[in-house]
């Protein structure tokens, strides 16, 4: 790793601050104080519509916040041109809560889609690439099947391949569980950890899947009412006396 | 960046004004946004890298699909031109001028004005559709995360080909117009199809033939950017897809239609 790299590698990866965010008079994000250490992974939970995954496209600069800060490896980026940002976007790795992958496309050019147009890749070596992306997800068999024609597991695993594609240091789940079965949801849970641990990324996963978080993450945080309202690991969680925090843990037990 | 986060909220926003105020903020608001969207896409455009491979799909799928409706309708249109004019020059004695008659109302305005209609139809809506459906499921989402440029990808392509493409299926309107008015014509009254034709272009001068062509890229401009503005701000599900497909069909033919009255009149002013 050379000086420049470490330079930029001292600032934590993903940094929130006072992050307010509203549509029209609903209040989305009012005040999130964030940070994210060099591999570590953050699970957001909290009720649907809280502003989970507003959070996470703010962090990709999908959407713009109203007032706050959000540095990337210690770059701002709120009020980056779209150049700019993109630059930061190709270090991100961003996996859909419906996989999103581009439907008129097979799932062998749904992972090259990034590496055709960011890397010089020879399509020799491209094509292999996508290969070895498709055969860490298990999908190295359905090449050329359309999204249509798999199931919600098996695009989430396309997915994930496609946020792989760029080898990014930072990887960001919208609701990587959400609608699958609880053995898919697992399988997608233990491919989580795999590229972690592979790849020293730092991740943060939006989820309302308890089991998952607790699986996937090393710290959690929960929100409500637009801010975050208790962070820490599981057992921090656990041992809280608030309400709704004890409520939040309990709905399956 | 992302382009529509109020419209995805439109609910939250407030209504408390009567229906004539808001729909007079409605119509603003979208050639507002009409605009922002235009500019971006200027700023994409001229910037590399270009998307070559998607530009040249799009020629095809855009462009030369659309040539059997085309070739249909503008043979629809030489025929009955040729079948009703028929009859009134019959009865001013004036039979002799049919061919140039149909030859100049094909090439300036009657081949023009179907093909944008035709290609507005087919065109319009399947962009409205194929992008809304791309913005609802978050595929527009999905590539700008992935640091692609849905303008340059998306839009570029689709409105740079219905521009390119416009001009030349308006050519080939014409072209099966003047066929097919020929037979029809023929059918009736034995014409050579030379002496037809001669007769027909005998006045015909490139001025006559160039304008009208070439106004048809407007008309294509027209259909790439309605169809594309009204797919990237689609929102809300099956339903929002389905109101951005018919309304790219409406609103392009509405502005073919106005574009064309205007276009004709400078026609007229700078080609007299």
């Amino acid at each position: 790793m050379n000086a420049t790299m470490k330079a930029k590698n001292s600032a934590p990866p993903i940094q929130v601050k006072t992050l307010y965010k509203s549509f029209g008079d609903q209040k989305v994000l009012s005040g999130i104080n964030l940070e994210v250490a060099q591999g570590e992974t953050l699970s957001v939970l909290g009720q649907s519509g809280t502003g989970k995954s507003v959070l996470l496209k703010l962090i990709i600069g999908l959407q713009q916040p109203d007032s706050g800060s959000i540095r990337i490896q210690g770059q701002e980026i709120t009020g980056l041109t779209r150049e700019q940002m993109n630059e930061i976007r190709k270090k991100i790795g961003f996996l859909f809560q419906n996989s999103a992958l581009y439907d008129a496309l097979t799932v062998e050019q749904n992972v090259a889609f990034p590496l055709e147009r960011h890397t010089g890749l020879p399509d020799a070596d491209r094509k292999r690439r996508v290969r070895e992306l498709l055969a860490s997800v298990g999908m190295e068999k359905e090449l050329d099947k359309l999204p249509g024609q798999i199931s919600g597991g098996m695009q989430k695993r396309v997915g994930l391949a496609r946020a792989l594609a760029l080898s990014p240091n930072i990887l960001l789940f919208d609701e990587p569980t959400a609608g699958l079965d609880p053995i898919t949801a697992s399988e997608i849970d233990a491919l989580i950890l795999r590229m972690q641990t592979e790849g020293d990324i730092t991740s943060i996963v939006v989820t309302h899947d308890l089991p998952s978080a607790r699986t996937v993450s090393d710290r959690l945080a929960l929100m409500r009412d637009g801010q975050i309202l208790i962070e820490g690991s599981f057992n921090d969680l656990q041992e809280s006396k608030d309400e709704f925090v004890v409520q939040f843990l309990n709905r399956d037990h | 960046m992302a382009s529509s986060t109020a419209a995805d909220f439109r609910g939250a926003r407030k209504t408390n004004y009567p229906p004539s105020i808001a729909f007079l903020i409605r119509f603003f608001e979208w050639f507002g946004e009409l605009g922002v969207f235009c500019f971006k896409l200027l700023r994409s455009m001229f910037l590399p890298p270009y998307e070559g491979g998607e530009f040249a799909h799009q020629l095809d799928e855009l462009g030369s699909k659309s040539l059997p409706l085309v070739a249909l309708a503008g043979a629809a249109t030489g025929v009955v031109l040729s079948l009703e004019t028929r009859d009134s020059l019959v009865s001013f004695g004036a039979k002799s001028l049919l061919p140039a008659l149909l030859v100049v109302s094909i090439i300036k305005e009657s081949g023009p004005i179907i093909t944008g209609l035709i290609v507005s139809g087919r065109v319009a809506a399947g962009i409205g559709a194929e992008l809304g459906a791309m913005k609802v499921t978050e595929q527009i989402d999905a590539m700008e995360a992935s640091a692609v440029d849905p303008y340059k990808f998306l839009v570029a392509t689709r409105v740079l080909a219905c521009v390119v493409m416009l001009p030349l299926l308006t050519l080939a309107a014409d072209f099966f117009g003047i066929i097919f008015g020929w037979v029809t014509n023929t059918l009736t009254e034995p014409i050579s199809f030379r002496l037809f034709i001669e007769n027909g272009f005998k006045n015909v001068m490139f001025s006559d033939f160039l304008p009208p062509t070439f106004k048809t890229a407007v008309f294509g401009m027209i259909i790439g950017l309605v169809g594309c503005f009204q797919g990237m701000r689609a929102h809300g599900g099956t339903e929002g897809v389905e109101r951005a497909a018919t309304s790219s069909v409406v609103l392009s033919s509405l502005f073919i239609i106005l574009a064309d009255v205007v276009l004709v009149r400078l026609i007229q002013v700078f080609f007299p």
